[in-house]
């Protein structure tokens, strides 16, 4: 047993009212750079529709992710290594702008510099891609809200699906009777065909807590990521030509912070933890014949943070006591584990996804009040989870390669959690009977409750944070005496902005000889920075406050060092 | 001329393309990209770009066996000097074809594909020139000995001994001075693209994936080794619009 970490999230769909605010914080956050106008790292699709790219589920066509060969072992769905290489010259089946859609601005500078006339001038859209005038004909989210779903319904890969397994008796009808929101961002998988795609090896996964990241310096395009990845969560930027991706906001998850999506959501849905996870069975797992038994056998990979064997494992691995305490207060492991109500995206991709997602109910619910029944009913309910089969199937395509069996004892479980609760707020016995039909008892779906519906920021969030100290003690010690362009080197050939990034230490360093060697406060030199952080009260530092007296001539201190 | 032509050039082509790669690989790691254009357009690239690399390649394994394989090691295994030059000639001409007619359709759609086009620096129009032309007098040196009759001019008794000499420090500038003007012109195309080389986006070449065969799947790192940083990345950043576009395009 190899036991490791994973920061994990889990996305409660029932209180998703897709308002794309995670969308929104997240690019102003990560992506309103040039070259990345279309890249969505957090995105929420509407379903049934047809997602972003569009038919990004259809593997078919786009071939991501894995498949078992025929001696049952994992291969890439794109082709093994040699067959990359060969492909190198032109990625295969790479989705094109076209198949996202190319961004757009708004020539607003014509509503202001517009000559007098007769007629309003308009801001006309202009591509961000070839700065000509264009016309807008698809984004990120234009089948939101089910826009346009009775001309392009069908085209979501999933509906496909369902219609072929129930021998086209579905028609049109049931893409206008439910609907949900699903946003999605980079699954950090467990077993990730990425990074099994990358050429250059520049896709890796972080040892302490599993988040997936590409390094940009090693990075060539090669692009074979976009194709391997079969929820097309690897984007290309046109501008740098290197592959970016979903961090999970890893500088505030390193301090304890959740990522920008799951705090600026409105609906307060995400939850953040970590699942501890033995990697030695990973492999394994993924490689299940039956699509259907990968949600099992995931399951299985994840371990329990509080069995004593497992404990002891974690610590043998180095794992901090902090952080073996969060994965045991871990909200994401309760519901995917403890409660078995949160379920992968996709399974039967086989890269073993590590966000989750709690199916939502409220498409029945809705259903039954739209009907007139009594929507908290447990009968009620239980009957419609029943009857319902086409939404169930549907989800079922999504979160368990179509076993609908696991998706029912799902939703009843949030269906009981429903009529249990609405017993207890009008003052009635807790009805124990209710727990009990999904077998669970009544504390541990109140805690569920809690969890769900209370959803406290500290209950949602238990993010233990990052173990920079050693870092640091490192680089103090070894890297910063050999780090190139270090304390030995004062400026680098090529002009300050060359070279590599500076490491804090150094920098520290060298302010901190500054100001015990000089006479004045610290110098004009420091190209124009003050570090707060050292900052010792010392008199008041060039460039804290704008220069005043330009003019005058340079004293002896400005000169010091430069 | 001739010692500075093919005594002295071709160090100092060494010395900058050598010196280039390192400089680049230390200080640019970033911009170390195949800048692929294939998002914008594919259609064309699945065609073009594979007839182009896979042309190149064969070219370069070409060059390797005509300018190092020393004339009396293919003798001494019994081929002729009319089987090497048809399989030259054949092979060659065929993988230069291919080379010529792949970057030619890629300059067309680089040209006529609008954000193509757009994401076009003046490096890289340059660096365009310079291997069109390269690829052009090299197939031109190949078609000519078929023109000239009989097997042409031998190169490999004029340029091979003198690329060969220019590694052991001692340039036989006489025996690439004899040779005829077609190779002398393809020689200095080439000397000043390997020049260019370490400063246009044809360093790709040089980070050719070849490890991927190797290396395991999954890649774990650790954040401990990583370097972390309080200045501001340099590149990377651009502001989203359309109006930067024109100061952007160098």
């Amino acid at each position: 047993m190899k036991v490791m970490a994973q920061m994990g999230m889990v996305m409660n769909l029932d209180k998703c009212i897709g308002c794309h605010t995670c969308s929104v914080t997240c690019k102003q956050a990560w992506t309103n750079r040039a070259g990345t106008e279309y890249v969505w790292f957090n995105n929420v699709e509407t379903r049934p529709g047809q997602g972003y790219p569009r038919r990004y589920e259809d593997q078919e066509k786009w071939r991501g992710g894995w498949e078992l060969n025929k001696r049952g072992r994992l291969k890439l769905k794109g082709g093994g290594r040699v067959r990359k290489l060969l492909g190198l010259f032109a990625s295969p089946v790479q989705p094109e702008l076209k198949d996202y859609y190319e961004p757009w601005t708004y020539d607003y500078k014509n509503l202001v510099d517009a000559p007098l006339g007769d007629d309003f001038p308009v801001a006309r859209p202009k591509s961000l891609i070839t700065g000509e005038d264009t016309k807008i004909t698809w984004s990120a989210n234009w089948d939101d809200d089910l826009g346009g779903t009775t001309q392009m319904g069908h085209l979501d890969p999933m509906v496909e699906k369902v219609r072929k397994e129930s021998e086209d008796k579905i028609k049109f009808e049931f893409e206008q009777t439910f609907m949900f929101y699903l946003p999605r961002i980079c699954e950090h998988c467990l077993n990730p065909s990425c990074m099994a795609s990358c050429p250059s090896g520049a896709i890796y996964k972080r040892e302490e807590d599993g988040i997936v990241l590409v390094d940009q310096d090693q990075c060539r395009g090669w692009r074979q990521c976009i194709t391997g990845c079969p929820y097309k969560k690897m984007y290309f930027n046109h501008k740098t030509g290197k592959a970016e991706k979903c961090t999970f906001c890893y500088p505030r998850i390193e301090v304890g912070l959740p990522t920008i999506c799951s705090e600026t959501c409105v609906g307060r849905l995400r939850y953040l933890g970590l699942f501890l996870y033995d990697a030695d069975k990973v492999t394994e797992a993924a490689s299940i014949k039956d699509d259907k038994k990968l949600y099992e056998a995931h399951l299985d990979v994840i371990l329990d943070p509080n069995d004593p064997k497992v404990i002891e494992e974690a610590r043998k691995q180095d794992i901090p006591e902090d952080w073996i305490d969060a994965a045991q207060r871990s909200p994401v492991y309760a519901m995917a584990k403890v409660y078995r109500i949160a379920l992968p995206l996709h399974p039967e991709y086989r890269t073993m996804p590590m966000v989750w997602y709690v199916p939502p109910l409220s498409p029945i619910v809705d259903l039954l009040k739209d009907q007139g029944h009594d929507a908290e009913d447990r009968e009620n309910l239980f009957g419609a989870i029943e009857e319902l089969r086409i939404p169930v199937e549907y989800l079922a395509e999504l979160f368990t390669a179509g076993d609908t069996e696991i998706v029912s004892n799902v939703l009843k479980k949030l269906a009981a959690m429903r009529s249990y609760m609405r017993g207890i707020s009008l003052g009635n016995d807790p009805d124990e009977s209710i727990p009990e039909a999904v077998g669970m008892d009544g504390e541990t779906m109140y805690e569920m409750y809690r969890l769900m519906a209370i959803a406290k920021y500290e209950e949602r969030y238990v993010i233990p944070k990052a173990h920079v100290e050693q870092a640091h003690d490192l680089e103090e010690m070894g890297c910063s005496l050999d780090f190139e362009g270090g304390p030995g080197m004062q400026d680098s050939p090529f002009g300050e902005a060359s070279g590599m990034p500076t490491p804090v230490a150094v920098e520290n360093f060298r302010a901190l000889q500054q100001r015990q060697t000089s006479d004045e406060p610290t110098g004009r030199d420091l190209r124009g920075r003050v570090n707060l952080l050292n900052w010792d009260g010392n008199g008041v530092p060039k460039g804290m406050f704008p220069d005043e007296q330009r003019d005058t001539p340079q004293t002896a201190g400005d000169q010091a060092g430069s | 001329m001739d010692v500075f032509l093919w005594g002295v050039l071709p160090y100092v082509m060494m010395v900058v393309l050598v010196g280039g790669l390192v400089w680049r690989y230390r200080y640019d790691q970033f911009g170390w990209t195949t800048r692929s254009s294939q998002l914008y357009e594919s259609r064309m690239l699945r065609i073009a770009s594979p007839a182009f690399h896979f042309g190149i390649l064969a070219v370069i394994a070409g060059h390797f066996f005509g300018l190092i394989i020393p004339m009396s090691w293919t003798e001494a295994i019994g081929m002729s000097q009319d089987f090497y030059h048809f399989n030259a000639l054949f092979v060659g001409g065929i993988a230069g074809i291919c080379t010529l007619g792949g970057i030619v359709a890629l300059i067309y759609r680089r040209r006529k594909t609008g954000p193509v086009f757009m994401a076009t620096t003046k490096n890289d129009k340059l660096m365009y020139v310079v291997l069109t032309a390269a690829i052009v007098f090299g197939l031109w040196t190949t078609l000519a000995s078929v023109f000239l009759g009989g097997h042409g001019h031998n190169y490999r008794e004029t340029v091979s001994p003198w690329f060969r000499s220019l590694f052991i420090f001692m340039p036989d500038v006489e025996s690439m001075a004899a040779a005829p003007f077609s190779f002398h012109l393809h020689t200095l195309v080439g000397m000043v693209l390997f020049m260019l080389w370490p400063f246009t986006r044809l360093v790709h070449a040089f980070t050719a994936p070849l490890h991927y065969l190797f290396r395991p799947y999954i890649v774990y790192r650790s954040r401990d080794r990583m370097a972390t940083s309080s200045s501001p990345t340099r590149r990377g950043w651009s502001a989203v619009g359309t109006q930067d576009r024109d100061t952007h395009h160098q």
